[in-house]
Protein backbone atom coordinates (compact mmCIF):
# COMPACT_ATOMS: atom_id res chain seq x y z
CA UNK A 1 0.00 0.00 0.00
CA UNK A 2 1.21 3.32 -0.93
CA UNK A 3 1.66 6.45 1.43
CA UNK A 4 -0.64 8.41 -1.35
CA UNK A 5 -3.64 5.30 -0.26
CA UNK A 6 -2.99 5.47 3.01
CA UNK A 7 -3.24 9.36 3.15
CA UNK A 8 -6.40 9.15 1.06
CA UNK A 9 -7.89 6.43 3.13
CA UNK A 10 -7.27 8.41 6.58
CA UNK A 11 -7.89 12.07 5.09
CA UNK A 12 -4.63 12.49 6.44
CA UNK A 13 -2.25 15.31 6.27
CA UNK A 14 1.20 14.96 5.26
CA UNK A 15 3.26 16.83 7.59
CA UNK A 16 6.66 16.26 5.83
CA UNK A 17 8.00 14.23 2.68
CA UNK A 18 5.66 14.99 0.14
CA UNK A 19 7.81 13.55 -2.26
CA UNK A 20 7.69 9.78 -0.71
CA UNK A 21 3.61 9.82 -1.65
CA UNK A 22 4.91 6.35 -3.71
CA UNK A 23 6.58 5.14 -0.78
CA UNK A 24 5.48 1.23 -0.39
CA UNK A 25 4.34 0.49 3.25
CA UNK A 26 4.27 -3.10 3.98
CA UNK A 27 2.61 -3.66 7.78
CA UNK A 28 1.08 -1.62 9.94
CA UNK A 29 1.70 -1.29 13.59
CA UNK A 30 -0.31 0.21 16.46
CA UNK A 31 1.32 1.53 19.94
CA UNK A 32 2.03 4.05 21.96
CA UNK A 33 4.59 2.76 24.33
CA UNK A 34 7.55 2.99 22.49
CA UNK A 35 9.46 -0.27 23.46
CA UNK A 36 6.53 -2.34 22.06
CA UNK A 37 6.95 -0.62 18.74
CA UNK A 38 10.50 -1.89 18.55
CA UNK A 39 9.81 -5.24 20.34
CA UNK A 40 7.53 -6.15 17.33
CA UNK A 41 8.10 -3.87 14.40
CA UNK A 42 10.14 -5.58 11.54
CA UNK A 43 11.75 -3.90 8.38
CA UNK A 44 12.16 -1.06 6.54
CA UNK A 45 8.15 -1.16 5.41
CA UNK A 46 6.63 -0.76 8.41
CA UNK A 47 3.63 2.28 9.17
CA UNK A 48 3.58 2.96 13.33
CA UNK A 49 0.27 4.38 14.09
CA UNK A 50 0.95 6.30 17.36
CA UNK A 51 -0.66 9.26 19.30
CA UNK A 52 3.09 9.62 20.96
CA UNK A 53 4.16 13.04 18.91
CA UNK A 54 7.78 13.69 21.24
CA UNK A 55 10.79 13.25 19.10
CA UNK A 56 11.96 9.86 20.90
CA UNK A 57 9.29 8.58 18.20
CA UNK A 58 11.51 9.09 15.66
CA UNK A 59 14.74 7.89 17.13
CA UNK A 60 12.75 4.90 17.83
CA UNK A 61 11.85 4.68 14.36
CA UNK A 62 15.02 5.41 13.05
CA UNK A 63 16.69 2.51 15.24
CA UNK A 64 14.33 0.23 13.44
CA UNK A 65 14.35 1.63 10.31
CA UNK A 66 10.32 2.22 10.27
CA UNK A 67 8.56 3.32 6.96
CA UNK A 68 6.42 6.29 8.22
CA UNK A 69 4.73 7.76 10.45
CA UNK A 70 0.85 8.77 11.39
CA UNK A 71 -0.14 10.33 14.38
CA UNK A 72 -3.66 9.86 15.31
CA UNK A 73 -6.14 11.70 17.33
CA UNK A 74 -5.65 15.15 15.61
CA UNK A 75 -2.27 15.19 17.63
CA UNK A 76 0.70 16.86 15.92
CA UNK A 77 4.09 16.93 16.00
CA UNK A 78 6.30 19.52 18.07
CA UNK A 79 9.28 21.48 16.10
CA UNK A 80 11.51 19.11 18.08
CA UNK A 81 10.18 16.15 15.41
CA UNK A 82 9.09 17.40 13.00
CA UNK A 83 12.96 18.44 12.75
CA UNK A 84 14.52 14.75 13.69
CA UNK A 85 12.24 13.67 11.04
CA UNK A 86 13.55 15.65 8.22
CA UNK A 87 17.19 14.64 9.05
CA UNK A 88 16.17 10.83 9.12
CA UNK A 89 13.98 11.56 6.37
CA UNK A 90 11.16 9.42 7.95
CA UNK A 91 7.84 10.83 6.30
CA UNK A 92 4.84 12.11 8.68
CA UNK A 93 1.27 11.91 8.51
CA UNK A 94 -1.07 13.15 10.84
CA UNK A 95 -4.95 12.20 10.65
CA UNK A 96 -8.23 13.27 13.38
CA UNK A 97 -9.79 9.44 13.43
CA UNK A 98 -8.51 8.06 16.58
CA UNK A 99 -6.35 5.32 16.87
CA UNK A 100 -9.34 2.46 16.39
CA UNK A 101 -10.58 4.04 13.40
CA UNK A 102 -7.52 4.13 11.66
CA UNK A 103 -6.22 0.95 12.54
CA UNK A 104 -9.88 -0.17 11.30
CA UNK A 105 -9.64 1.66 7.87
CA UNK A 106 -6.32 0.52 6.99
CA UNK A 107 -6.68 -3.12 7.60
CA UNK A 108 -10.15 -2.69 5.71
CA UNK A 109 -8.36 -1.60 2.59
CA UNK A 110 -5.99 -4.61 2.83
CA UNK A 111 -2.88 -3.47 5.36
CA UNK A 112 -1.76 -6.18 7.74
CA UNK A 113 0.41 -6.23 11.26
CA UNK A 114 3.80 -8.16 10.77
CA UNK A 115 3.23 -10.96 12.26
CA UNK A 116 6.62 -12.14 13.75
CA UNK A 117 7.94 -11.72 17.40
CA UNK A 118 11.43 -10.31 17.21
CA UNK A 119 13.46 -13.16 17.73
CA UNK A 120 17.49 -12.81 17.88
CA UNK A 121 18.24 -9.99 15.69
CA UNK B 1 46.89 -11.04 26.28
CA UNK B 2 44.87 -9.64 24.12
CA UNK B 3 43.99 -11.85 20.58
CA UNK B 4 44.13 -9.29 17.42
CA UNK B 5 40.41 -9.62 16.66
CA UNK B 6 39.49 -8.01 19.89
CA UNK B 7 41.89 -4.86 19.77
CA UNK B 8 39.54 -2.13 20.08
CA UNK B 9 39.24 -0.04 16.57
CA UNK B 10 36.65 2.47 17.91
CA UNK B 11 35.99 3.64 21.61
CA UNK B 12 33.68 5.85 22.51
CA UNK B 13 31.77 7.57 25.54
CA UNK B 14 28.56 9.43 26.09
CA UNK B 15 27.12 11.20 29.18
CA UNK B 16 23.50 10.68 30.06
CA UNK B 17 21.57 13.06 32.05
CA UNK B 18 18.51 11.11 34.12
CA UNK B 19 15.31 12.41 34.18
CA UNK B 20 16.33 14.86 30.61
CA UNK B 21 13.73 13.32 28.35
CA UNK B 22 14.28 16.61 25.76
CA UNK B 23 17.06 14.42 23.53
CA UNK B 24 16.34 11.29 24.72
CA UNK B 25 17.11 8.74 22.12
CA UNK B 26 19.62 10.76 20.89
CA UNK B 27 22.72 9.13 22.37
CA UNK B 28 21.71 6.45 20.13
CA UNK B 29 21.39 7.99 17.89
CA UNK B 30 24.33 8.71 17.20
CA UNK B 31 25.96 5.64 18.04
CA UNK B 32 23.70 4.14 14.74
CA UNK B 33 25.57 7.04 12.79
CA UNK B 34 28.76 5.81 13.65
CA UNK B 35 27.77 2.15 12.37
CA UNK B 36 26.31 3.67 9.79
CA UNK B 37 29.78 5.28 9.10
CA UNK B 38 31.67 2.70 9.76
CA UNK B 39 29.18 0.35 7.10
CA UNK B 40 28.44 -2.33 9.55
CA UNK B 41 25.54 -4.19 8.07
CA UNK B 42 22.01 -3.36 8.29
CA UNK B 43 20.97 -6.04 11.01
CA UNK B 44 23.77 -5.13 13.03
CA UNK B 45 23.22 -1.44 13.23
CA UNK B 46 19.35 -2.14 13.80
CA UNK B 47 19.69 -4.80 16.60
CA UNK B 48 22.62 -2.36 18.09
CA UNK B 49 20.72 0.50 17.46
CA UNK B 50 17.33 -0.77 19.24
CA UNK B 51 19.39 -2.60 22.12
CA UNK B 52 21.16 1.00 22.67
CA UNK B 53 17.78 3.21 22.66
CA UNK B 54 16.15 0.43 25.09
CA UNK B 55 19.81 1.01 27.63
CA UNK B 56 19.70 4.81 27.51
CA UNK B 57 15.95 5.41 27.94
CA UNK B 58 16.18 3.40 31.29
CA UNK B 59 19.12 5.31 32.26
CA UNK B 60 17.22 8.54 31.73
CA UNK B 61 13.71 6.86 32.93
CA UNK B 62 15.40 5.76 35.89
CA UNK B 63 18.53 6.89 37.15
CA UNK B 64 20.50 10.03 37.83
CA UNK B 65 22.91 10.00 35.20
CA UNK B 66 24.88 7.43 33.46
CA UNK B 67 27.54 6.81 30.67
CA UNK B 68 27.36 4.74 27.37
CA UNK B 69 30.18 3.45 25.66
CA UNK B 70 30.82 1.84 22.65
CA UNK B 71 33.39 -0.48 21.53
CA UNK B 72 34.37 -1.49 18.21
CA UNK B 73 36.70 -4.55 17.93
CA UNK B 74 37.29 -6.73 14.48
CA UNK B 75 34.95 -9.57 16.25
CA UNK B 76 32.21 -7.71 18.22
CA UNK B 77 30.69 -4.27 19.06
CA UNK B 78 30.32 -3.87 22.76
CA UNK B 79 28.31 -1.22 24.42
CA UNK B 80 28.51 -0.86 28.39
CA UNK B 81 26.14 1.68 29.93
CA UNK B 82 27.13 2.22 33.66
CA UNK B 83 24.45 4.61 35.50
CA UNK B 84 24.03 6.30 39.28
CA UNK B 85 20.76 5.58 41.10
CA UNK B 86 18.30 3.96 42.65
CA UNK B 87 19.38 0.31 40.57
CA UNK B 88 17.67 -3.10 40.40
CA UNK B 89 16.48 -4.61 43.25
CA UNK B 90 16.18 -7.57 41.41
CA UNK B 91 17.49 -8.16 38.19
CA UNK B 92 15.60 -11.18 37.68
CA UNK B 93 12.52 -9.75 38.75
CA UNK B 94 13.50 -6.95 35.81
CA UNK B 95 14.16 -9.01 32.57
CA UNK B 96 10.69 -10.40 32.82
CA UNK B 97 9.00 -8.88 30.07
CA UNK B 98 5.79 -6.87 30.85
CA UNK B 99 7.33 -6.19 34.11
CA UNK B 100 7.96 -2.51 35.08
CA UNK B 101 8.54 0.57 37.51
CA UNK B 102 7.54 3.28 35.85
CA UNK B 103 5.12 5.96 37.15
CA UNK B 104 2.44 7.44 35.41
CA UNK B 105 4.48 10.53 33.90
CA UNK B 106 7.05 7.91 32.12
CA UNK B 107 4.12 5.72 30.80
CA UNK B 108 2.25 8.76 29.64
CA UNK B 109 5.48 9.57 27.60
CA UNK B 110 4.96 6.13 25.62
CA UNK B 111 7.57 4.68 27.90
CA UNK B 112 7.59 1.91 30.85
CA UNK B 113 5.88 -0.78 28.54
CA UNK B 114 8.71 -3.10 30.40
CA UNK B 115 10.00 -4.26 27.23
CA UNK B 116 13.30 -2.30 27.56
CA UNK B 117 15.55 -4.79 28.89
CA UNK B 118 13.93 -7.88 27.08
CA UNK B 119 14.34 -5.92 24.02
CA UNK B 120 17.75 -5.52 24.93
CA UNK B 121 18.45 -9.62 25.37
CA UNK B 122 16.66 -10.33 22.04
CA UNK B 123 18.50 -8.04 20.10
CA UNK B 124 22.14 -8.85 21.76
CA UNK B 125 24.37 -12.04 21.68
CA UNK B 126 25.57 -11.62 25.42
CA UNK B 127 24.73 -9.56 27.86
CA UNK B 128 25.28 -8.67 31.89
CA UNK B 129 23.53 -7.05 33.78
CA UNK B 130 24.19 -6.36 37.53
CA UNK B 131 23.38 -3.76 39.84
CA UNK B 132 23.80 -2.79 43.11
CA UNK B 133 20.12 -1.18 45.16
CA UNK B 134 20.35 2.44 45.68
CA UNK B 135 23.69 2.57 43.68
CA UNK B 136 23.24 2.04 40.30
CA UNK B 137 23.75 -0.61 37.37
CA UNK B 138 25.66 -1.64 35.18
CA UNK B 139 24.83 -3.19 31.68
CA UNK B 140 26.84 -4.43 29.00
CA UNK B 141 25.77 -6.11 25.73
CA UNK B 142 27.75 -7.60 22.65
CA UNK B 143 26.95 -8.09 19.08
CA UNK B 144 28.68 -10.72 17.53
CA UNK B 145 30.24 -9.79 13.76
CA UNK B 146 30.34 -12.48 10.91
CA UNK B 147 32.01 -11.98 8.09
CA UNK B 148 29.36 -10.38 5.95
CA UNK B 149 28.60 -7.94 8.80
CA UNK B 150 31.61 -5.91 9.11
CA UNK B 151 32.27 -2.69 8.10
CA UNK C 1 -22.75 -6.70 20.22
CA UNK C 2 -22.24 -7.41 23.28
CA UNK C 3 -18.76 -7.85 24.92
CA UNK C 4 -19.64 -11.75 25.24
CA UNK C 5 -20.29 -12.08 21.48
CA UNK C 6 -16.73 -10.52 21.03
CA UNK C 7 -14.96 -12.67 23.18
CA UNK C 8 -16.89 -15.69 21.57
CA UNK C 9 -16.59 -14.27 17.90
CA UNK C 10 -12.79 -13.39 18.40
CA UNK C 11 -11.85 -16.69 20.85
CA UNK C 12 -10.56 -14.29 23.00
CA UNK C 13 -9.40 -15.51 27.09
CA UNK C 14 -11.59 -14.09 30.06
CA UNK C 15 -9.06 -13.08 32.77
CA UNK C 16 -11.37 -11.74 34.67
CA UNK C 17 -15.34 -10.25 34.64
CA UNK C 18 -17.00 -13.74 33.33
CA UNK C 19 -20.71 -12.19 35.15
CA UNK C 20 -20.08 -9.22 33.47
CA UNK C 21 -19.84 -9.61 29.61
CA UNK C 22 -23.83 -9.15 28.83
CA UNK C 23 -22.54 -4.80 27.93
CA UNK C 24 -23.42 -3.63 24.50
CA UNK C 25 -20.30 -2.46 22.78
CA UNK C 26 -20.93 1.31 21.48
CA UNK C 27 -17.01 1.34 19.92
CA UNK C 28 -14.16 0.88 19.94
CA UNK C 29 -10.87 2.72 21.59
CA UNK C 30 -7.48 1.61 21.40
CA UNK C 31 -4.52 3.95 23.30
CA UNK C 32 -2.01 3.32 25.93
CA UNK C 33 -2.11 6.45 27.30
CA UNK C 34 -4.28 6.38 30.07
CA UNK C 35 -4.41 10.42 29.92
CA UNK C 36 -5.83 10.32 26.13
CA UNK C 37 -8.10 7.45 26.97
CA UNK C 38 -9.85 9.12 29.78
CA UNK C 39 -10.11 12.17 27.59
CA UNK C 40 -11.38 10.60 24.22
CA UNK C 41 -12.98 7.50 25.04
CA UNK C 42 -16.75 6.83 25.53
CA UNK C 43 -18.88 5.15 28.23
CA UNK C 44 -19.93 1.55 26.90
CA UNK C 45 -16.32 1.50 24.60
CA UNK C 46 -14.60 -1.91 24.41
CA UNK C 47 -10.86 -0.37 25.02
CA UNK C 48 -7.57 -2.34 23.31
CA UNK C 49 -4.36 -1.70 24.78
CA UNK C 50 -1.01 -3.20 26.04
CA UNK C 51 -0.99 -1.75 29.83
CA UNK C 52 -1.25 -3.89 32.67
CA UNK C 53 -1.16 -2.42 35.44
CA UNK C 54 -4.16 -1.67 37.64
CA UNK C 55 -4.41 2.07 36.52
CA UNK C 56 -6.23 0.44 33.53
CA UNK C 57 -9.27 -0.51 36.07
CA UNK C 58 -9.53 2.60 37.64
CA UNK C 59 -9.68 4.45 34.36
CA UNK C 60 -12.63 1.42 33.00
CA UNK C 61 -14.75 2.56 35.92
CA UNK C 62 -14.30 5.90 35.53
CA UNK C 63 -15.39 5.81 31.82
CA UNK C 64 -17.71 3.02 32.46
CA UNK C 65 -15.88 0.96 29.37
CA UNK C 66 -17.54 -2.21 28.36
CA UNK C 67 -14.35 -4.49 28.94
CA UNK C 68 -10.80 -4.18 28.28
CA UNK C 69 -8.93 -6.40 25.86
CA UNK C 70 -4.93 -6.84 26.32
CA UNK C 71 -3.23 -7.41 22.87
CA UNK C 72 -0.23 -9.12 21.59
CA UNK C 73 -0.46 -12.43 24.65
CA UNK C 74 0.36 -9.81 27.10
CA UNK C 75 -1.66 -10.45 30.66
CA UNK C 76 -2.53 -8.38 33.47
CA UNK C 77 -0.42 -7.59 36.49
CA UNK C 78 -1.84 -9.88 39.63
CA UNK C 79 -2.58 -6.41 41.21
CA UNK C 80 -5.00 -5.52 38.01
CA UNK C 81 -6.48 -8.94 38.28
CA UNK C 82 -7.46 -8.53 41.81
CA UNK C 83 -8.85 -4.67 41.15
CA UNK C 84 -10.81 -5.59 37.91
CA UNK C 85 -12.56 -9.12 40.04
CA UNK C 86 -13.64 -6.64 42.87
CA UNK C 87 -14.79 -3.79 40.22
CA UNK C 88 -16.13 -6.21 38.00
CA UNK C 89 -14.68 -5.02 34.87
CA UNK C 90 -13.88 -7.56 32.29
CA UNK C 91 -10.42 -8.40 31.71
CA UNK C 92 -9.87 -9.96 27.77
CA UNK C 93 -6.39 -11.29 26.33
CA UNK C 94 -5.66 -11.73 22.76
CA UNK C 95 -2.45 -13.40 20.94
CA UNK C 96 -2.87 -10.94 17.96
CA UNK C 97 -1.26 -7.45 17.75
CA UNK C 98 -3.48 -3.86 18.07
CA UNK C 99 -3.58 -3.41 14.58
CA UNK C 100 -4.86 -7.16 13.80
CA UNK C 101 -7.08 -7.52 16.28
CA UNK C 102 -8.78 -3.64 15.66
CA UNK C 103 -8.80 -4.69 12.17
CA UNK C 104 -10.93 -7.45 13.00
CA UNK C 105 -12.94 -5.96 15.30
CA UNK C 106 -13.79 -3.09 12.80
CA UNK C 107 -14.58 -5.91 10.27
CA UNK C 108 -17.51 -6.40 12.62
CA UNK C 109 -18.92 -3.14 12.55
CA UNK C 110 -17.32 -1.80 15.57
CA UNK C 111 -16.37 1.41 15.14
CA UNK C 112 -14.34 4.41 15.90
CA UNK C 113 -16.00 7.27 14.75
CA UNK C 114 -16.57 10.19 17.25
CA UNK C 115 -15.13 13.77 17.66
CA UNK C 116 -11.64 14.04 18.66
Amino acid sequence: MKLREIRDILNAEMITGDANLEKEIKYGFAADLLSDALAFSRGPGALLITGVVHPQVIYAANAIDLGAIIFVRGKRPNGATLQLAIENQIPLLATSYIMFETCGRLYQHGLRACIEKVKNG
Amino acid sequence: MAEAGNDIRFHEMFHIEGGNFTNAGSISSQVKKILKGAGFSGKVIRRTSIAAFEAEMNVICYANQGNLSLFITPNFLKVVVEDEGIGIPDVNVAMREGYSTANEKIRELGFGAGMGLSNIKKNTDEMILTSEFRQGTHLEFVIYLSGQDKG
Amino acid sequence: MTVSDIVNFFGLKIRTGENQLNGEVTGGYASDLLSDVIAHSRKGNIWVTIQTHPNIVAVAIMKELAGIILTGGREPDSDTLQKAEEEGIPILVSPLFTFELVGRLYQTGISGMGPC
